[in-house]
């Protein structure tokens, strides 16, 4: 097998296994977990070069894992016999509890793990980030690739999150049934942060980006198949990500900077994407509930119809009006501003750009300097040069200088 | 809080576009006041009819009558002072329609 291939069963089986192994060991010994799969991969590894694949790899896997797991666990128990004595009737209950590596309980275990993670008492960056070690597999290297940042600060992160699950005592399990709600909403944000993280990243490895978008997508699909996780605006995040995900090929977002930067490139959006989209936008309009997933799916939905017609931009306007009265941010009031100008003109656009303040955000400059260009080229030019000392790279600011060049 | 009063708000002959492009003038106006990240709240449309009771335990259908201009609805933004409030309150749609914004401090 090759070392692509083996990467990528190591990275799926991961955090199953780990789901699995943490469900009897409990959270509190997660690195426990972590260890005993490191330890089987690298088993595998080594007893694989030998001996070449056998036929069921991942079957090779929880044998191998469930030994180390029992191995571990008797090692732990001699310590625990002498030093915590009450702990034992505990432990011995538990050695008799054989890992399941039965499929339901490996998608119940990362159910559970995927609301563990997700947990609101740990903080939303080190959520990730355990979530793409825990529940995605990534590397150290891959999740400080992604977050452009150190080892040693992936570590310490990760570190931090793990001690919340520890203090916090937080418990392998899904929410009673009145809080699934609403703790479905922080495990859905975690999703979608997992999602941007992979979208907007700022990495330029393209196979990593496109990793961690399929598996917020993988994780979302997970949540569709259960039924009390399975809501609309769950259908509504995964349809969104649907949509992104179509133009990940074209590396094509609805934000207006890429709008004005880039010309759009409809023939290598993925249509097979678009129609899944589709699929579950349809199954995210069942009730009334509208959550701003509903609106970005469907504002995206806009962006995959080719044709820029005086329609599509009204609905993309009222589709953000309606976004920004949910959740204010500045990149929406941007893109509002955007689609203000395409469905209602140039003038009107600038009047409400000019109110909006943005003084430390160069798109609003770039946003200025578009909306000024024939209406006062002088105002244009200025606004242009002020996005240029504001932007953050040099490609950026290559391309707005473009823009001040092609001005009359 | 910004409170909207019009004349009228029978709309029975309007026809559909003219209904459809005044829900978009709200929508536009509101959307420009969130965009600016003023919004503090999207108060419920008023419906058309109501009761008044009056000191002496007298109902009447019509709260309307003595008013000039109906309350309609109201909106919660956050500004400043008094002054920035009222800047945010131009352009609303009421003011077309005949109507008026009235704007009020709420205290926290």
């Amino acid at each position: 097998m090759e070392q692509a291939a083996l990467k990528q069963l190591f990275q799926q089986e991961f955090s199953k296994m780990v789901a699995v192994i943490s469900k009897i060991y409990g959270l509190q010994h997660i690195e426990l977990a972590e260890d005993i799969v490191s330890e089987t991969f690298l088993l595998a590894t080594e007893t694989w070069a030998a001996k070449g694949m056998p036929p069921n790899p991942a079957a090779w896997l929880y044998t191998v894992a469930r030994q180390q797991t029992l191995y571990h666990f008797r090692r732990n128990r001699i310590f625990t016999e002498k030093v915590m004595p009450e702990l034992t009737s505990r432990q011995e209950k538990t050695d008799e509890a054989a890992l399941d590596f039965s499929l339901q309980n490996i998608k119940d275990s990362q159910l559970q793990m995927l609301f563990a993670v997700c947990n609101p008492a740990i903080a939303s960056e080190a959520q990730i980030g355990l979530a793409l070690r825990i529940l995605c597999g990534f590397g150290i290297d891959e999740i400080a690739e992604a977050f452009l940042s150190n080892k040693e600060t992936i570590n310490k992160r990760l570190f931090r999150a793990k001690e919340k699950l520890r203090t916090e005592n937080i418990k392998m399990e899904l929410p009673p049934e009145p809080e699934i709600s609403k703790r479905l909403d922080n495990v859905l944000h975690v999703l979608y942060l997992l999602f941007s993280e992979g979208y907007y990243s700022k990495t330029q490895n393209q196979i990593l980006r496109k990793d961690l978008c399929l598996e917020a997508m993988r994780l979302c699909v997970m949540l569709t198949e259960y039924d009390r996780t399975n809501l609309p605006r769950t259908n509504a995040l995964l349809a969104l990500m649907c949509f992104h995900a179509s133009r990940f090929g074209a590396r094509q977002t609805e934000e207006m900077s890429q709008v004005l930067y880039e010309q759009q490139d409809p023939a290598l959006w993925d249509t097979a994407l678009i129609s899944q989209g589709m699929h579950f936008l349809d199954l995210s309009a069942e009730g009334n509930e509208i959550s701003s997933y509903h609106l970005e799916a469907r504002i995206a939905y806009w962006h995959c119809q080719k044709a820029d017609t005086p329609e599509k931009w009204e609905a993309i306007l009222q589709l953000y009006n309606q976004l920004l009265m949910i959740n204010y941010s500045p990149s929406v009031a941007l893109n509002r501003t955007f689609a203000l100008y395409k469905a209602n003109g140039q003038h009107e656009a600038l009047r409400e750009a000019e109110k909006l303040k943005l003084e430390n955000n160069h798109f609003y400059f770039l946003l200025l300097g578009e909306l000024y260009t024939g209406i006062d080229d002088r105002k244009a030019k200025m606004n242009y040069q002020q996005a240029r000392a504001l932007a953050k790279t040099q490609t950026e600011k290559e391309g707005i200088q473009q823009k001040i060049n092609n001005l009359p | 809080m910004l409170l909207f009063r019009q004349p009228s708000y029978d709309y029975s002959n309007t026809p559909k576009e003219e209904m459809q492009a005044l829900g978009k003038k709200w929508q536009d106006w509101v959307g420009g006041i969130a965009a600016q990240g003023k919004l503090a709240g999207n108060g419920p449309r008023l419906a058309m009819e109501g009761k008044v009771l009056k000191a002496g335990g007298v109902v009447t259908d019509g709260p309307f009558v003595e008013i000039r201009e109906r309350l309609g609805s109201f909106i919660l933004v956050k500004a400043d002072n008094l002054d920035d409030a009222t800047t945010l309150a131009h352009g609303c749609p009421a003011l077309d329609a005949g109507g008026s914004v009235e704007i009020r401090p709420i205290f926290e």
